[in-house]
Formats: C-alpha cells, structure tokens, sequence
C-alpha cells in the first residue's frame, strides 16, 4: 500500500519550499547559510537592542515619544532579549523561524506602542515616526526571513518520491530470480545448504 | 584541462590542472563524457581517509572516450567507448588470476604505505589516497587509464552514458555484495543503507532469487526507491530494525545482512552512535561501526554478513563474541569489479536493469563541489549525482 506521506498532494506551500530548494540546487546550501546567518544577525540585534532598552530606558523613551511609559519600554527589552537568546539557540531552521516569528510578535507590539504615541504625541518628546518607519523596516526583514526559513525547514523535510524507480521492466515479483537462468554462483562465495546438509551424513 | 581536486576538509575545488600523458606502454588517456559522485567520496570530503594531498583529482566513477593509446595496449584504439573500473588491475598477479582484482598486487603504486597500513597492499584505485596509489581520478576532462589494455570495458554503440556508468562501480559492487550471500529462494535479506549501493543490492538480491529484501534508512524517498523494487522498508528513526527484522523473519533473524553504509553510520538514532561519534572527535576510533554492531545482533546463526560499505580504519566495541558464538561469515573487500562487468552489462543489453533509475541530479562538472555538499547532505531528494564536462 502506498504511503500516503508520500503520495499526498502537494501544497502550494510545499511547491514553494521545493521551488526554493530546486530553482538552483546548486546554490541552495548558499542560501539556506544566509538565511540563517540573517537570523543570527536578528537575534544579535534583538538582544542590543534589548540592553539598550533596560540600561537607557528613560533617555530611549525620550527619543520614540513614550516618556512616562518607561515600565513598558523595560519590559520590552526583557522580551528583546529573550527573542534574541532564542534565535541564536534555536538548532534549525524550523526552530529559528519560530524564534523569528515570535519577533515579528513583538514588532507588532512595537508598532502598536508607538502609533499610541504618535496619535497624542507629547510635546516635549520626539516624534515617535521615525521610530515607526524604523521598526517598520526591521518588521519587513524580520516577516521576509521567518518565512524563507519556514520554506526552507519544509524544503529540508519534503520528500521526493521515487516509487516509480523500480530499473527493472517487470513487477517485483516476475522480476524475482530473473538472474538465476545465467548467474553461476562463484566458487569462493558459496555457502550453500547442500553443503551443511551433507555435513550430516 | 578542468577537474574537481580536493584540497582539504570539505573543500573540493574545480581547478585547472596539468593534462594528463601516455606514461607508461599500456596506459590510455580517456576523454571523460560522464562521471559520478560516489558515497565512498564523501568519506573522503568529510576527511575520514587518510592519505589525501592538496590537489588531489577526485573520482572513481567514470566513462568516455578514448583519445591516445601506449604502443603495447593492444585492447583499445582511440574512439573506443569505455567504461573505466574504479580498481585498477595488472590481469596477471597471483590475486588477478583468481579474479580478486581489488587486490591486484602490482598496480598500488605506494605498495609499501599500503603493506605497513594493511599487512600487505591492495590494488590501486582512481582518486582514492594516497594509500591506493594516488591515481589521479576521473572527475576531471581527461584522465590517465595505467594498464588499461586490462580493465576497461568497451560499451556498444546503442547504451546510454546513463546505463552503463555504473558498470565501473556501484552496479557490481551492490551486485558482488548480494553475490557474496550466496543467496537462496528462502533468504531473507536485509540490507542496512537505501544509497545508490543499497539500491543496486536490494536489486541484485531480488533478480537472485530472494524470498524477502528488507532494506533500512531513515529517509523517506531513498525509502520509496527502496520500495519500488519490492523491499519492505524499515525507517530506523521511526522504529526498532532488530525488532522489525525478528518481527518479519518468525523471530530467527534474517539470514544474509548486506551492509551498505559503512564508516559514517548516521549519528543519534542509538546510545553507541553518540559514544562513536565522540571516540571519533578525540581521534579515538576512525570509524562509526553501528551497521556492523547491529547486523551481528541480528543475523540468523550461520548466517552471512556482505560489507561492500567502506571503511577506513579501526572501530570498536564489536561484539565479537555474537559474531563467533553464532558462526556468522563475513565476507567484504573492495569490488573484484571486472568479475562482474560482462555479465551485468548482458544484462543491461537484454533490458533485465535500467541502472539509470537510480540518477536523481545530473550537473556539469563546474557545479561539482555545490554537488558534493547536496550529495553529503542529502538535500533536495539527492541520491546519485552525476556530473558531464
């Protein structure tokens, strides 16, 4: 009975990550190293980007229009950190684009933070838009690499199915023996039956 | 001209290189049309053979055409089609005669390495060490064929590259492993590696006569070109092989165990892969011996191990013992290669095997070391690579 693991219709999402692995298979280890060194980056920056968050807390809040709101800005470089740490310890590439999905999360929150500010923006801080197009940017970048790793983890999981590569012309089992009618066993590989048979008598 | 040397750990470059001369009477220069990557190639990419130097030709897969003869090879004319047997062989020495032409005692050109390693030499071998020779390979435009009025076999008009490649190596090497079962119609054999060797002895196996081919990997499309020609499979990371093989065999084992794998057991499926694999970090074991472990385990009492897997150097922690106790013989060696050659070749005349089946990537020769990496990691469905200039 076939497989159905292997006889499944492919996914579009499937189509891709084999799309992304065959388009150049030539250069798909390439590839896959940069992807993963880009997230390595991510996660190195996402813990700088945390320390700055908890050692300057107050001076950022200034920059990005959150004064007042410096727990907030605290707590979201603990979660820097905490994204970074799992970036860089995740073993694959399926592991890493979790880790980077869930920075993307925190880019959302980010994102939500600062439109907050920006609609009743304190006079005395900056205005949080530049932060915004920022974070906007490191958002596109975080999206583009949690994807192409999930394509590539799936990429490396997928499975070709070779059932259809039997090299022979006939069915298994017509195909059974077909050898014997010319093949002569050699000399110096026998262990036959016969022999252990004949021990006996 | 072009070729594909090997220049360190993980690290094979295409290069430009001296071409190759007519050195001695019987030599011929082959132009190479086709050539492969083999899995005995990987154990020398990933730096587990010694005797490799920087600059090396890789390759002992090959076929093309003849381009120059030496004055006494009275068995080629240029334009011949050949393909080239990876053991290179005198036709005359004591072992040639008996047909152990892996163990031609004349054509190792570092025969002393060779007798101080092993206790005495084995044949010479295109781009393999140093330690058989230091043949330049045939992963390379050109190649220089020594004593080549004896192994190279002429391809008749009408074959396909694709079909008859393989006649120089893993066809007669997955061939001469199920041979050396001396396989009956109530054997169950088992055969641990679904790579391009396990699939030519999974075939060979049936078209001798096997009641039952079981063979054992943990990939799954290596699995299905397994299945395709009748195996039953077992994926060892999905469950136990030694309960499986008593499962299907009434609990007595199988009878013949063909080990395909050889010295780069895959690591983590069992406790004695870590313990390997660490030995082999502190230089304490060159060679993960898992396959071997297991198949003594597992084989039915005077049964019969065939190792055509290569392996380097020393393993440990054999159980002997089982091996002993249970009278189980093993026979292994490199592929006595022109043995088989005219008899497969018939076969593949008559249509009896297609050996192309097994070809998942073909590449040009420049892509060479991308291939290698695809090859070593299996990515992208990879079983067989072959390469053309």
């Amino acid at each position: 009975m076939a497989n159905p693991e292997l006889t499944r219709e492919p996914s579009q999402f499937d189509e891709k990550a084999k799309a992304l692995v065959r388009k150049a298979s030539s250069s798909s280890a390439r590839r896959i190293s940069a992807t993963r060194k880009l997230a390595r980056g991510l996660g190195w920056f996402s813990i700088g980007l945390g320390l700055a968050e908890l050692l300057a807390t107050r001076r950022l809040a200034q920059m990005v229009g959150l004064r007042g709101r410096e727990p907030l800005l605290f707590a979201y470089g603990l979660r820097e950190i905490a994204s970074g740490v799992a970036i860089l310890a995740s073993p694959g590439p399926k592991a890493q684009s979790v880790a980077v999905w869930s920075r993307v999360g925190g880019d959302a929150l980010d994102l939500a933070t600062l439109g907050t500010a920006a609609s009743g923006p304190n006079p005395r801080d900056a205005s949080p838009v530049a932060a915004i197009v920022a974070v906007a940017g490191v958002t596109a970048l975080d999206v583009a690499c949690a994807r192409t790793l999930a394509l590539e983890a799936q990429a490396a999981d997928a499975t070709t199915d070779y059932s259809d590569r039997a090299g022979m012309p006939s069915p298994p089992d017509q195909m059974r023996g077909a050898a014997l009618d010319t093949f002569v066993q050699p000399r110096d590989m026998r262990v036959s039956p016969e022999v252990r048979e004949g021990a006996l008598h | 001209m072009k070729a594909l040397c090997w220049q360190g750990k993980h690290d094979i470059r295409y290069e430009t290189v001296p071409d190759p001369q007519i050195e001695e009477p019987r030599d011929a220069i082959v132009k190479m049309t086709c050539c492969a990557i083999c899995g005995s190639d990987l154990h020398l990419f990933d730096g587990f053979m010694p005797g490799m130097e920087k600059g090396d030709v890789m390759g002992h897969e090959f076929m093309g055409e003849v381009v120059e003869v030496g004055r006494d090879n009275k068995k080629l004319k240029v334009g011949d089609r050949v393909v080239v047997p990876f053991t290179i062989c005198c036709g005359e020495c004591e072992q040639c005669r008996l047909g152990n032409f892996s163990v031609c005692e004349r054509t190792n050109r570092n025969k002393e390495i060779a007798d101080k390693v092993f206790g005495h030499t084995t044949a010479g071998l295109f781009g393999y060490t140093h330690l058989t020779g230091g043949y330049a390979g045939g992963q390379a435009e050109y190649i220089r064929v020594p004593y080549a009025d004896v192994a190279p076999v002429k391809i008749p008009d009408g074959l396909s590259d694709e079909k008859v490649l393989f006649l120089g190596d893993i066809f007669p090497t997955g061939w001469q492993a199920a041979a050396q079962c001396d396989i009956q119609p109530t054997d169950t054999v088992a055969i641990w590696g679904a790579g391009p060797v396990g699939q030519f002895a999974a075939r060979s196996a049936l078209l001798l006569g096997a009641k039952e081919v079981v063979v054992i990997d943990r990939l799954p499309d290596r699995l299905s070109m397994a299945k395709a020609c009748g195996a039953l499979t077992i994926n060892f990371d999905k469950e136990s092989v030694v309960e499986r093989l008593n499962e299907l065999t009434g609990g007595k084992g199988p009878q013949k165990c063909i080990d395909a794998v050889g010295m780069e057991s895959h690591v983590g499926s069992t406790i004695d892969t870590f313990y390997d694999r660490a030995k082999q970090t502190v230089m304490a074991e060159s060679d993960r011996p898992h396959v071997l472990r297991e198949m003594i385990y597992v084989c039915r009492p005077a049964g019969v191990l065939s190792i055509p897997g290569v392996y380097g150097g020393l393993v440990d922690k054999i159980p002997f013992g089982a091996l002993m106790n249970k009278g189980l013989t093993v026979k292994t060696g490199q592929t006595h290669v022109n043995r088989w050659t005219d008899d497969l070749l018939a076969r593949i005349q008559k249509g009896q095997i297609d050996p192309s089946f097994v070809i998942t990537h073909t590449e040009s020769l420049s892509n060479g070391p991308e291939m290698y990496k695809t090859f070593r990691d299996k990515q992208d469905g990879c079983i067989k690579v072959v390469l053309k200039p």
